[in-house]
C-alpha cells in the first residue's frame, strides 16, 4: 500500500512527471481573468452570495475555491466562507488502486445545511469525482442546492454531471493529458494539454 | 506497507506517518452526524479473539463498521476451540467464508505470523501474548502527537492537501499551532517518553518501543529489575530503576498494567510494595513537566500503578486513547484494505 498522494489535476494517468511533450493553453493572467468572471458568475446566479458555501475538492479544488472566495469576497464587500471537502473514501475506483494518503475535509462551524454549496475542482473529465463529492455532501448534511465550478472542462463524462461555471471548455482526445498547476501547489499558473505517450487504453 | 500488521518493528517511518496521518483525516469524522463511510462495503473483517478483550476488541469492530465493512467476531469461548479445534482450522474455516482480513489476538506470541502463512486475507494482529500489539502503539503514538500539539503531515504525504481552509473551519485551529515544531515532520522525534512497569510481560511496551525508536521519540524504561526482560540490553532505550529521577525528565509517561495473569512466580514482594516504589500517585504526578501526560493501555489497576487521581485528572489521556484507538484502527484497515491488491506481493 504505497501511498498515492493524489491523482489531482488529470483525472487519468500518474501524476509524476511525464514522458511527452505539453502545450500551454492557459497561463496565470488567463486564469486570473477566468476566476474573476466565475466569481462575478457565482454572485450573480446566487443573488450576492447569500448562504454560499465554496468547496474546494483536494488537491487543487481547495485554492481554486480559496481564490474563489477572495474574489466573491472583494467584489461583494462581504466574506464568502470556503472550505474543503475530501472525496477519497467515496472513490468507485478505490480498488483500482493502491490505498492512497487521504485529503482534508474542512468545513464551517455550521456545517452544511440549508447552504447552497459550490463543489470547486480544477478539471471535469468522467464526472466520477464529482459524483463521490456528491455522495460525501450527502454524509455531511443536507445543502440546499449544490451547484459545480470549474476551471477546465475537457469533455469525456461517463456520468450524468455537468458544470454551472466553467472557467475553459477544452475539447480533448481521451488520449491527451490535461495537467493544472496553480501557485499554491506547484509554484506556478498554468493549465498544460499534452500527449500521454505511455497509452492508458 | 506490508500485506499484514503484525508488529510495530516492521513499519517504516513513512508507513507509521502514513497510517497517523490517515487517522488524523479520520478522526475528524468522529464530530459529524454521520460517523460512516462507504469505503469497505462488502468487504468481510473477522474478529478472531482467543483471550479476552474489552477495548480492542470493540475498538476494532467500530472501526470497521464505520467503514462499511461487514463484522464478524469469533471469541473462543462458545466455538469450536473448547471442542479442541487448531488455529489452523480456525483460519482455513474463516478462510472459506471469504475473511478479507483477520483480526487476532492470542495467548501464544506469534500467532499471526503463523496466520498469515495460512491465509490469503490480511492479518491484523491485536495483541499475541508478550510480544507485540502494534495498533496500541499506533494510537499510543497518535495520542502523544495530539496532546503534545506536534505539527502532523508533511512527512509522509508530501504536503499534499495540507493547506488549512476556510474561514469557518476552525476546529483543530489551536490544537496545530503549540509545542514547537521539531524536524523531521509528524514524527516524535525527541519526545522523551517514560514507560514503566511491567516490560516483561508487556506486549504494549514492546510495539511501543519499536514504534517510538521510528518515530524518533527517545525511550526510557523503568521497572523493578525482575520485570525486565533479560533482552533488555539490546534494545535501543534507557533503564532506569529510579523512578522519581527520571519524572522530570519526561515528556510522556506510560503506565504499563502489572499483568498478575502472566506472573508464575513472585515478582515482586508485595503489591503495595510494588505501587509505593514505581505507582503513579498524585505526589509523583506534580513532578512532572508541566506539559507532560500520563498514558495508560487500560485496563487499569486503580491504586496499584496507578491513583486513582492520576488516572481520573486532566493530565491523563486514559479516555482519549480508547477514541484515538477507533481512529488509528479505520486508518490500518482502509491503508490495508481499501485500495487494490498488490499482486504477488506477500510478505
Amino acid at each position: 500500500m504505497h501511498a498515492r498522494t493524489d491523482e489531482g489535476s488529470t483525472g487519468d494517468g500518474p501524476g509524476g512527471d511525464s514522458p511527452g511533450s505539453y502545450k500551454r493553453v492557459l497561463g496565470p493572467a488567463e486564469i486570473r481573468r477566468v476566476l474573476s468572471r466565475i466569481a462575478h458568475e457565482i454572485l450573480e446566479r446566487t443573488h450576492g452570495a447569500d448562504d454560499i458555501l465554496l468547496l474546494g475538492i483536494p488537491t487543487r479544488g481547495v485554492p481554486l475555491a480559496e481564490r474563489l472566495a477572495g474574489r466573491a469576497t472583494e467584489f461583494e464587500h462581504r466574506t464568502v466562507p470556503w472550505g474543503s471537502l475530501d472525496v477519497t473514501m467515496y472513490r468507485d475506483d478505490l480498488r483500482l488502486r493502491p490505498a492512497r494518503a487521504l485529503g482534508r475535509t474542512e468545513l464551517p462551524a455550521d456545517g452544511i445545511d440549508g447552504k447552497t454549496v459550490i463543489l470547486v475542482d480544477d478539471v471535469l473529465y468522467s464526472g466520477r469525482t464529482v459524483r463521490a463529492a456528491l455522495d460525501a455532501l450527502t454524509d455531511l448534511g443536507r445543502p440546499r442546492s449544490v451547484q459545480l465550478a470549474v476551471l477546465v472542462d475537457r469533455g469525456h463524462r461517463e456520468l450524468p454531471i455537468r458544470a454551472d461555471y466553467v472557467g475553459k471548455n477544452l475539447p480533448t482526445s481521451q488520449h491527451e493529458t490535461v495537467r493544472v498547476h496553480l501557485a499554491e501547489t506547484d509554484g506556478e499558473d498554468a493549465v498544460l494539454l499534452g500527449e500521454w505517450k505511455e497509452a492508458l487504453a | 506497507m506490508n500485506r499484514h500488521l503484525i508488529s510495530a518493528a516492521d513499519l517504516s517511518r513513512d508507513d507509521a506517518l502514513l497510517i497517523l496521518d490517515t487517522a488524523e483525516e479520520l478522526a475528524r469524522m468522529s464530530d459529524r452526524p454521520i460517523k460512516k463511510l462507504p469505503t469497505l462495503r462488502g468487504r468481510t473483517v473477522v474478529n478472531l479473539f482467543f483471550e479476552d478483550s474489552t477495548r480492542t476488541r470493540i475498538s476494532f469492530e467500530a472501526a470497521a463498521k464505520r467503514l462499511s465493512a461487514d463484522v464478524i467476531n469469533f471469541s473462543a469461548k462458545g466455538s469450536s476451540v473448547g471442542k479442541g479445534e487448531s488455529l489452523k482450522d480456525t483460519a482455513l474455516t474463516l478462510e472459506a467464508m471469504g475473511a478479507d482480513a483477520v483480526v487476532i489476538r492470542h495467548v501464544a506470541s506469534g500467532a499471526p505470523h503463523r496466520l498469515a502463512g495460512w491465509i490469503r486475507g490480511h492479518v491484523i494482529n491485536a495483541g499475541d501474548g508478550m510480544h507485540e500489539h502494534p495498533t496500541q502503539a499506533l494510537l499510543d503514538a497518535f495520542t502523544i502527537r495530539r496532546r503534545l500539539g506536534l505539527q502532523p503531515g508533511a512527512g509522509a504525504s508530501g504536503g499534499i492537501g495540507r493547506r488549512a481552509a476556510g474561514r469557518g473551519g476552525s476546529r483543530t485551529g489551536g490544537a496545530r499551532t503549540g509545542g514547537g515544531a521539531r524536524t523531521g515532520g509528524g514524527g516524535l522525534d525527541g519526545v522523551r517518553v517514560t514507560i514503566v512497569g511491567d516490560v516483561l510481560h508487556s506486549r504494549v511496551a514492546r510495539s511501543n518501543i519499536a514504534l517510538l525508536n521510528i518515530l524518533g521519540a527517545e525511550v526510557t524504561l523503568v521497572a523493578p529489575p525482575t520485570l525486565l526482560p533479560i533482552a533488555v540490553d539490546g534494545w535501543s532505550c534507557e533503564v532506569s530503576y529510579d523512578l522519581d529521577a527520571v519524572l522530570p525528565k519526561s515528556d510522556v509517561i506510560m503506565m504499563l498494567r502489572v499483568q498478575q495473569e502472566r506472573m508464575t512466580a513472585a515478582y515482586f514482594p508485595s503489591v503495595r510494595e510494588y505501587s509505593r516504589r514505581y505507582g503513579l500517585d498524585a505526589g509523583r504526578m506534580a513532578m512532572l513537566p508541566e506539559h507532560a501526560i500520563v498514558m495508560h493501555p487500560g485496563p487499569m489497576n486503580r491504586g496499584v500503578e496507578i491513583a486513582a487521581e492520576v488516572a481520573d485528572s486532566p493530565r491523563s489521556t486514559i479516555v482519549e486513547q480508547v477514541a484515538n484507538g477507533v481512529s488509528i484502527r479505520m486508518a490500518v484497515l482502509y491503508l490495508l484494505l481499501g485500495g487494490a491488491e498488490l499482486s504477488g506481493e506477500a510478505r
